[in-house]
């Protein structure tokens, strides 16, 4: 067997540049860096096939420490840009870098239009619930009365819940995971990497200058087991420091219910599919950290797998035209409609 | 010169259409201007609604759609009020009978009968009843009042093709495609269009008919081109002779959306065309395109360029290869959308934050659309730079017969994609271009970043230092104004030397064209340079501004490419500027070099 037609096997540092990273010392960034360069050479896909394509923010400086092909755009335009390369380029393996502000606030429009159209791209949205860039100003995503530089008597804004957001553009892959929780990291990026359209992945991601345990509650060692739920396909939805709590669908409406004690057992509890084909129950599950007593969920919501991707219809519509009206003759371009000569 | 005005639902803009193809075919020249609302149907009847259609055809040459019209149809008295001011005196007025009653003439803001009260006695008023005839003639159909009442247009048609002597094959031919899912409209437009020609030879109303014979055109195919149709084949030719897949990213705007229209269709020439979510993600999309290897372009008018700005400063801190083209209209802000203007011009050279130097082209005629869309893609390929064209309403709706090039005459357009790794820099520059590598995504060993901020010349890799940010400035500058090798001279039409320059850009080179031309009749010594390059300017311009006593810069803006000559060469151009969205004249640019002469 010749080895010469199999590609390189790549590892992580392959795909580390020699720049200077410039994050704060302590930012979550780095876990994140470190989790996209362990996953990327898993992948199978050659390097110069990637494309990492980001926009304005403390996130989108993502592409300069990737060895990949890059591209820093302007501020929140990074899934136009990434829509426009992939729809000429299918082959190519496209992730996006955003946070809250780049992908909710000034590019909340390219967000959901690229989620709509189910372009093939992989969207990692950093939140960490503040602009960390432009030095601590409050963010689409940041908590009701929350004091920052740009609100000292607090915010007067309702935040967006990122996922919700994200099915409500009928995303058809929607997973959030947390910088710290690397193994947890890893597997959702792989997930989403198998995935063929969009993919938005919210992190919760720490910002120790401006916004530090933004997410201590989900963090925490001792606490987060009681505060997180993870979602895993096919599984019971549970819960808790001693797994001693689930979550049960009553009507439209989900509850906690303690296991064991009460004779509830995991056979009553949701049990997780993230295949679901309504967005509508992703929805619920994205809207449960908000009511009190209710954990956040992470891992992957929905995985909707039928819906073909946008570049792979736009290819097939001039395949299709092309057989219909044969490939474009330009001579007879030209010449189309009326003409007449004019004769010396 | 003929006009045909209505209502905005009575299908002006088709019959006007109709015309000029047959005409076109016949071997006039010709030049057209459709004026129509920004509104797509106000009241019926009423002022704002009415919409027009302006023919200009001729056995000689014709520059322009024409300062004032022979023959008017007008097809209610609202669109008698607008436009009776442009007929010639004893034109011909042909008008709509049936609609000249009382709530017609109060929609129209009359207070008396204009049929009845004298006011039209300095022309040649032939008042026809078009609704009852058309009524008449397609009775035996079965067709409800409504359905039968919009085929009018088509018999007010068939009384001009009898009036100008010309044949309606090719109408015919139009409607049995246009309704060809619907054949009962095809037999009532017909029905209609040919008892309007049998109404003018039965009647003997009309005691003339007009025969004008074919122009002299110069030898070869030819057909009938707007400007936007123009653009839009440019750009599919271009990207055929560059070898490079075409992307559109557009979003609707008036009056460019016919770009995205016309490149829309051309499917089968695999062209991508992808209509954005907002004018920024439709430049946006462009560039990503462009960063693929695509030839990208953009499609907009003043508002979407004003939102395309910052975007428009990315593409030239990459220095990737894109043509956006501004169709102008009238502004501010959303302006005058479907009347034509010039006012973007300083916008397009210096509308960004800092210094972001793209280079501009402008064309000159609907068929010249065609060549400059070629020539900026060309331009913005062989520099690796953002290229600006600005065409205007009048351009993009206007239309004139175009000679159709042979695919063999066509200039190739070479690329060249960086593929060796072996000391590849992502800005190392080509000596004579300045021109950085085009390095697409999926190369192998061409893995690099690009992006907005600084970057230090030759590696690419951010930089923020003070003598390095002066000299990638410097470098864009110097690589835009590189392309002036590529600018021809210009050569002045008329006198080489003389009392009078004039110096123009855009849609006026018809008036200009018509007027430099009676002007020098008189005896006068005037030349005329029409700029197709407005960045950089053609290297000999500075030369030439030297040859005359008095430069004059016509202008639908006010005053802007003056503006420009006065700073960059020290010259005393004056401007002639209308901001009314609307062309000039041949008899204003006319009188105003009087003016300008004897002064």
């Amino acid at each position: 067997m010749s080895t010469a037609t199999l590609p390189p096997v790549l590892t992580k540092k392959d795909f580390q540049t020699d720049q200077e990273i410039r994050w704060c010392p302590g930012c979550g960034d780095y876990a994140i860096l470190s989790a996209v360069q362990a996953v990327f050479p898993e992948l199978g896909i050659p390097r110069e096939k990637f494309v990492v394509i980001s926009g304005i923010g403390c996130s989108s400086r993502f592409p300069y420490y990737m060895n990949t092909f890059g591209f820093h755009t302007i501020h929140g335009r990074a899934p136009a840009v990434a829509t426009g390369l992939k729809v000429t380029r299918p082959d190519l393996e496209v992730w996006v870098a955003t946070g809250d502000g780049d992908s909710l606030s000034i590019g909340g429009n390219h967000t959901i239009h690229m989620l709509r159209r189910n372009v093939g791209l992989k969207v990692l949205m950093f939140n960490n619930r503040i602009y960390g860039l432009t030095k601590g100003q409050y963010s689409p995503t940041s908590e009701i009365g929350k004091k920052t530089k740009s609100t000292p008597y607090g915010t007067t804004d309702r935040p967006f819940n990122p996922l919700s957001l994200a099915i409500g553009a009928e995303a058809t892959f929607v997973a959030r995971s947390v910088d710290v929780f690397q193994q947890h990291l890893k597997d959702t990026l792989k997930k989403a990497a198998a995935h063929k359209g969009s993919a938005y992945i919210e992190i919760l991601q720490n910002c120790n200058i401006f916004n530090d345990h933004a997410w201590e509650t989900i963090t925490e060692r001792d606490a987060r087991s009681e505060h997180v739920v993870q979602l895993e396909h096919g599984k019971p939805l549970v819960f808790g420091k001693n797994r001693d709590k689930g979550i049960r669908l009553n009507g439209l409406e989900l509850e906690v219910v303690p296991l064991g004690a009460g004779g509830v057992t995991e056979k009553d509890l949701l049990v997780h599919n993230e295949n679901d084909p309504r967005p509508s129950y992703a929805f619920l599950l994205s809207q449960m950290e908000l009511r009190p007593g209710f954990p956040t969920p992470i891992g992957v919501l929905r995985a909707w797998p039928d819906v073909p991707r946008y570049e792979d219809v736009i290819a097939a519509q001039i395949r299709d035209v092309q057989a219909k009206r044969g490939v474009g003759d330009l001579a007879k371009l030209l010449r189309a409609g009326d003409t007449w000569e004019v004769r010396a | 010169m003929i006009r045909f005005c209505g209502d905005s639902g009575d299908g002006m803009q088709i019959t006007g259409s109709q015309f000029t193809n047959t005409v076109a075919l016949y071997g006039n020249d010709l030049a057209t201007l459709p004026d129509y609302p920004a509104e797509i149907r106000a009241p019926a009847g009423t002022l704002p609604g009415v919409s027009g259609f302006q023919v200009h055809f001729s056995s000689s040459d014709v520059y322009t759609p024409g300062d004032s019209v022979d023959a008017l149809i007008a097809m209610n008295p609202a669109a008698l009020k607008m436009n009776l001011p442009d007929l010639k005196a004893n034109g011909i007025l042909i008008v709509n009978l049936d609609d000249f009653g009382e709530t017609d003439l109060r929609k129209a803001q009359m207070t008396s009968n204009p049929l009845e009260d004298h006011s039209l006695d300095g022309y040649r008023l032939f008042s026809v009843e078009l609704t009852k005839l058309t009524r008449a003639a397609l009775k035996e159909l079965g067709l409800d009042n409504k359905t039968v009442d919009r085929c009018k247009n088509f018999f007010a048609l068939g009384m001009c093709y009898w009036l100008y002597n010309r044949s309606m094959d090719g109408t015919l031919r139009w409607i049995e495609d246009k309704f060809k899912s619907k054949p009962v409209l095809v037999q009532a437009n017909r029905l209609a269009m040919q008892a309007g020609y049998s109404y003018c030879e039965a009647t003997e109303a009309f005691q003339i008919s007009y025969e004008i014979p074919p122009a002299k055109l110069k030898p070869g195919i030819y057909r009938n081109i707007s400007g936007n149709t123009a653009l839009a084949m440019g750009f599919v030719a271009a990207s055929q002779k560059a070898g490079l897949p075409l992307f559109l990213g557009s979003y609707p705007i008036t009056p460019a959306s016919d770009i995205l229209h016309e490149l829309s269709a051309y499917k089968n020439f695999g062209v991508i065309t992808f209509q954005a979510e907002d004018e920024i993600a439709a430049i946006t999309s462009a560039i990503g395109a462009a960063y693929a290897g695509a030839l990208a372009i953009t499609s907009t008018s003043g508002p979407g360029m004003a939102l395309k700005t910052e975007a428009l400063g990315l593409a030239v801190a990459v220095e990737l290869p894109l043509v956006i083209c501004d169709i102008q209209r009238g502004g501010p802000s959303t302006g005058l959308p479907t009347k034509t203007e010039q006012a973007d011009l300083l916008q397009a050279l210096y509308g960004r934050n800092s210094e972001a130097p793209i280079p501009i082209l402008a064309p000159s005629s609907p068929g010249d659309c065609f060549w400059i869309a070629m020539e900026a893609s060309r331009i913005a390929i062989k520099y690796m730079v953002p290229v600006i064209i600005l065409s205007d309403g009048y351009l993009a709706n206007g239309a004139e017969p175009w000679p159709v090039p042979s695919v063999s005459d066509l200039p190739e357009i070479p690329v060249h994609f960086e593929t060796n790794p072996e000391g590849f820099r992502p800005y190392r520059r080509n000596p004579d271009t300045l021109a950085r590598p085009w390095a697409i995504p999926g190369t192998p060993g061409l893995e690099h970043r690009i992006g907005g901020l600084e970057k230090q010349d030759v590696t690419g890799n951010v930089n923020y230092e003070p003598l390095n940010h002066e000299r990638m400035v410097r470098l864009r500058s110097a690589k835009v104004d590189a392309i002036v090798q590529d600018v021809p001279d210009a050569v002045p039409a008329g006198d080489a030397s003389g009392e009078l320059l004039i110096v123009a850009w855009g849609s006026t080179h018809g008036p200009i064209t018509a007027a430099l031309k009676t002007k020098r009749a008189d005896g006068h010594r005037i030349g005329h340079v029409h700029l197709r390059h407005l960045n950089p300017l053609p290297k000999n311009l500075g030369e030439i501004l030297g040859r005359y006593d008095r430069v004059l810069v016509p202008e639908m803006n006010m005053g802007q490419l003056s503006m420009v000559l006065r700073a960059k060469y020290l010259v005393d151009a004056q401007g002639y500027n209308k901001i009314q969205g609307k062309p000039f004249k041949q008899s204003e640019i006319e009188q105003k070099i009087e003016e300008i002469l004897e002064s």
